[in-house]
C-alpha cells in the first residue's frame, strides 16, 4: 500500500466522508489514488475557500472538517483559514503536500515551511517523515482537533512519503501524555458550590454564554432550563448565538461593541456574572478594567488558560459547560425573585431607528430575513456591518446555526463556509448574509455552488463600500473615507449569470418580501443583490477602548458621545 | 519576580521553536533557557527562567501546558532546588596579576583553564549569586569577554 492510500484509509477510519481541496504538484500522488477511496472531494477554486469550507462543515456538525492543499502557495493560502478556525475553536484538519524529503530546506520549487507557518495558527501540526507513521498521526490529529477546546491541526506530508510503499500498518494510538492532557477536565465541585452560593446571593444576576456552550452537545438545553427556572437574564457573545431563544423575555441579545442597550446595561450593573464558554474578547468587554465593575464573576471554561487571561474571575471553574450546567441545574432552585432586576433592564430604551438616506434600511431587511427562517435554517455571514446587523436582528432557532468568523473577523469567510455547511446538511436551508466587500474576497467559489447545485441563498447587503471601516472613518476619522468606497462593483446579476446562478437586484422595500420569500423557498441557488442605504451605520456602538457604559445609540442626532451609564 | 520553570517536552525537531514562538507571540520575557535531553532520550527538559508577576507566570504556565509537545510544566521557584550556571570569563592578566587572580579564584573554587600572554580564562559553576560575585571580583582586572550558560535547576531529594 502507498502512503497516499494509507492516508485516505486512515481518514475513512475517522469517519471522513468529504474533503475540500485543490490539487498541485506535491499532492498529485494523493489525488492519483483518490478515486479508490469512498471520500468525496469538493474542488474549490482557492485553497482559502477549501479551508473555510472545511471550517463551515466543522462548525455546523461539530465533526472535523478536512481540507487538502499542495505545498508552498497551496499551504500558505490555507493559513488565513487555519487562523480563523483557531480563533473560533473549530476542528479543521488540513493536509498539505510538501516538497520531497530530499528537497526539504533547500528553497525548492513551491517549498514553504508549513510546520513553522502553522505554529501560531493551529492547535498542533505534524511533518510526516515516514509513511508508516501516517495512521498514528491521523488518529492523533483527529483526537487533538476535537478533544477539550477544539482547534485546527495541520499534517504536512512530503511528496515521496505519499508514494512510499508501506510494508506494515502500525497503530501506535494516541500518545499517553496526550490522553491525560486532553481528557475532559473533572469539575471541582468545591468551586461549583461557591458558584451556587454566589448565584443564590445575587440580586442582579446575569448569564453570559459563548461559543463554548454552542460547542458542547446538550449544553444549550440545560442552559435554557436553568435560566428560565431561575429567571435569570441571558446575554451572549457573537459565538453564543443560537444557545438561547431570541424571542424569550429573558433574552437580552448580544453584549459588547455592538451589543444591545439592555445587554450592555445589564452587564455594567449586574452583581453576579455567570460567564460560560466565553473568553472575554475585547469586542465583548470594551475597556476591560471597567467591564462588569460591580459583578462577582463566575467563569466556566474548558480551557484553563482562559481564566484570568483577559478578565480576572472570582470563581474560576475548569470544565465542559454541559458538566457544569448539569450539576448547577440539579442544585439551584427556582426560589429567586429577580423581577425588580428584570424590570430595571426592561426600562433601558431600545435603539431609536434613525432613517437617514436613500436605499433600503438594513435593519428592515434583516427583520424580513429573520421572519423567513424555519427551525432548521443555518445562517452564515461574512464580516462587517452586515455581520453585526445579522447578529442583532437575525436569530436562527438552534445551536450551531449561526456560522460566522468571530475572533479573526475574516472577510471572505462566508461564501466558502456556506458551501461547507450545505455539503454537510444538503436538506437544510442555508442563508448566506454577506456584503459586497466580503463577497468579492472569495467570489471564485460561486463555481462550486453551481457545480454541486447547492441551493444556498446569497443575500448580498450591498452598500457599495467597505461599510464597517467606512463607519469608523465617519465616526472617528472626520469622515475621511479613504479607499472604502467601492466605486466599481460588478453587475451582480450578470456576474451570477456568468456562473448560471439566478440573481435579482432589489432597490425597493415593496419588492423585498416576495423576492426573498420566493428565493428561499426555491430549491436552487440564488443571489439577491439588496441595495441598502450606503450611509447606514451599525448602532448601538461602543467605540474601541471605551467602557460598555459609553455607548452610542445613534450618531446623526448626537453631537457627542452620550453615556447611557 | 523571576520564576524557574522545569518543562518536560517531547524530544522532536521544532519543539523549541513552538516554545520560543509562544513566548515571543504573547510577549513573555525569557531571562534564560536551557534545553537538553533527559535520561530518557525521547524527552527533553527545558529550564526556563521567566520574569513576570503572578498573573503572567500563571498564563505562561497554562499556555505552555496547552502545547501538545509539552508533557509537564513544573514551577520550581519555591521548591528546594540546586541551581547551577556555567561561566567562562577571559580577563586581563599581566604576569603580576596572574598570581592574584589564581588566589582569588581558589576562594570561589573556580578554575583557570587557559593562560594567554596577557590574559586568563576562568571557568566557574555555581548559583547565580556566586557567578555574580566572581564577575565582580574580576572586574577590577578588566574583563575582556563573558560567556554564561543558562541556569539549570534540580529539585533536591527528600532528606
Amino acid at each position: 500500500m502507498l502512503g497516499a492510500e494509507l492516508l485516505l484509509k486512515s481518514l475513512e477510519e475517522q469517519g471522513v466522508e468529504l474533503v475540500f481541496g485543490i490539487p498541485g504538484g506535491a499532492v498529485i500522488p494523493l489525488y492519483d489514488v483518490l478515486k479508490k477511496s469512498s471520500i468525496k472531494h469538493i474542488l474549490t477554486k482557492h485553497e482559502q475557500g477549501a479551508a473555510h469550507a472545511a471550517d463551515g462543515y466543522a462548525r455546523v456538525t461539530g465533526k472535523p472538517g478536512v481540507c487538502f492543499a499542495t505545498s508552498g502557495p497551496g499551504g500558505t493560502n490555507l493559513i488565513t483559514g487555519l487562523a480563523t478556525a483557531q480563533m473560533d475553536s473549530s476542528p479543521v484538519i488540513a493536509i498539505t503536500g510538501q516538497v520531497g524529503s530530499s528537497f526539504l530546506g533547500k528553497d525548492s520549487f513551491q517549498e514553504a515551511d508549513m510546520l513553522g507557518l502553522s505554529h501560531p495558527v493551529t492547535k498542533h501540526s505534524y511533518l510526516v517523515r515516514d509513511a508508516h507513521d501516517i495512521p498514528g498521526i491521523v488518529e492523533e490529529a483527529f483526537f487533538i482537533a476535537t478533544q477539550g477546546r477544539p482547534g485546527p491541526v495541520l499534517i504536512d506530508i512530503p511528496k515521496d512519503v505519499f508514494s512510499q510503499e508501506v510494508t506494515e500498518v502500525r497503530k501506535p494510538g494516541v500518545r499517553k501524555h496526550l490522553l491525560e492532557k486532553l481528557k475532559k477536565p473533572e469539575l471541582d465541585l468545591g468551586q461549583v458550590e461557591k458558584a451556587i452560593q454566589a448565584l443564590k446571593k445575587a440580586k442582579k444576576p446575569l448569564i453570559l454564554v459563548g461559543g463554548g456552550v454552542n460547542n458542547s452537545e446538550g449544553s444549550p438545553r440545560l442552559l435554557q432550563d436553568f435560566a428560565m427556572k431561575n429567571e435569570m437574564p441571558v446575554t451572549q457573545t457573537l459565538m453564543g448565538k443560537g444557545v438561547f431563544p431570541a424571542e424569550h423575555p429573558l433574552f437580552l441579545g448580544m453584549v459588547g461593541m455592538h451589543g444591545t442597550i439592555e445587554a450592555n446595561w445589564a452587564m455594567q450593573n449586574c452583581d453576579c456574572l455567570l460567564a460560560v464558554g466565553v473568553r472575554f474578547d475585547d469586542r465583548v468587554t470594551g475597556k476591560v478594567e471597567q467591564f462588569a465593575p460591580k459583578a462577582k464573576v463566575i467563569h466556566v471554561d474548558i480551557d484553563p488558560a482562559e481564566h484570568n487571561k483577559n478578565r480576572a474571575s472570582d470563581i474560576a471553574i475548569v470544565g465542559d459547560s454541559k458538566d457544569f450546567l448539569e450539576v448547577l441545574g440539579g442544585k439551584l432552585w427556582a426560589s429567586k425573585n429577580n423581577k425588580e432586576w428584570l424590570r430595571q433592564i426592561s426600562l433601558q430604551n431600545p435603539v431609536e431607528k434613525v432613517s437617514i438616506g436613500r436605499g433600503l434600511d438594513p435593519e428592515g431587511v434583516m427583520n424580513l430575513i429573520n421572519s423567513l427562517l424555519d427551525d432548521d435554517t443555518v445562517v452564515v455571514t461574512d464580516v462587517g456591518q452586515h455581520q453585526m446587523w445579522a447578529a442583532l436582528f437575525v436569530h436562527p432557532k438552534k445551536p450551531r446555526s449561526f456560522i460566522t468568523s468571530g475572533g479573526l473577523g475574516t472577510m471572505g469567510f462566508g461564501l466558502p463556509a456556506a458551501i461547507g455547511v450545505q455539503m454537510a446538511y444538503p436538506e437544510k436551508k442555508v442563508v448566506l448574509i454577506t456584503g459586497d466587500g466580503s463577497l468579492q474576497m472569495n467570489l471564485q467559489e460561486l463555481a462550486v455552488i453551481k457545480q454541486w447545485n447547492l441551493p444556498i441563498k446569497i443575500f448580498l447587503i450591498n452598500n457599495g463600500s467597505l461599510g464597517m471601516v467606512r463607519q469608523w472613518q465617519e465616526l472617528f476619522f472626520q469622515e475621511n473615507y479613504a479607499e472604502t468606497i467601492l466605486e466599481v462593483g460588478p453587475d451582480w446579476e450578470k456576474l451570477a449569470g456568468a456562473y448560471n446562478i439566478k440573481a435579482k437586484t432589489l432597490w425597493e422595500h415593496r419588492e423585498l418580501k416576495d423576492a426573498l420569500h420566493s428565493s428561499i423557498t426555491s430549491g436552487e441557488p440564488w443571489l439577491i443583490d439588496i441595495k441598502v442605504d450606503p450611509g447606514a451605520n451599525v448602532f448601538p456602538m461602543v467605540p474601541a477602548g471605551c467602557s460598555l457604559d459609553q455607548m452610542y445609540r445613534s450618531w446623526k442626532n448626537e453631537a457627542h458621545a452620550s453615556s447611557i451609564g | 519576580m523571576k520564576h524557574t520553570l522545569a518543562v518536560l517536552v517531547e524530544n522532536h525537531p521544532g519543539v523549541l521553536s513552538r516554545v520560543s514562538g509562544l513566548f515571543a507571540r504573547r510577549g513573555y520575557n525569557i531571562t534564560s533557557l536551557v534545553v537538553s535531553e533527559t535520561e530518557d532520550s525521547s524527552i527533553s527538559r527545558m529550564t526556563i527562567v521567566v520574569d513576570g508577576d503572578e498573573r503572567i507566570i500563571e498564563q505562561v504556565t497554562k499556555q505552555l501546558n496547552k502545547l501538545i509537545d509539552v508533557i509537564k510544566v513544573n514551577d520550581v521557584t519555591n521548591e528546594d532546588t540546586v541551581n547551577r550556571q556555567l561561566l567562562l570569563v577571559r580577563v586581563n592578566a599581566d604576569n603580576s596579576a596572574k598570581g592574584e587572580i589564581a588566589q582569588l579564584m581558589d576562594i570561589f573554587r573556580a578554575r583557570i583553564v587557559d593562560i594567554g600572554r596577557k590574559s586568563l580564562v576562568v571557568e566557574a559553576t555555581g548559583d547565580e549569586e556566586k557567578i555574580q560575585a566572581i564577575i565582580r571580583s574580576l572586574q577590577p582586572f578588566g574583563i575582556q569577554e563573558i560567556v554564561k550558560a543558562g541556569i539549570i535547576s534540580m529539585v533536591r531529594g527528600p532528606k
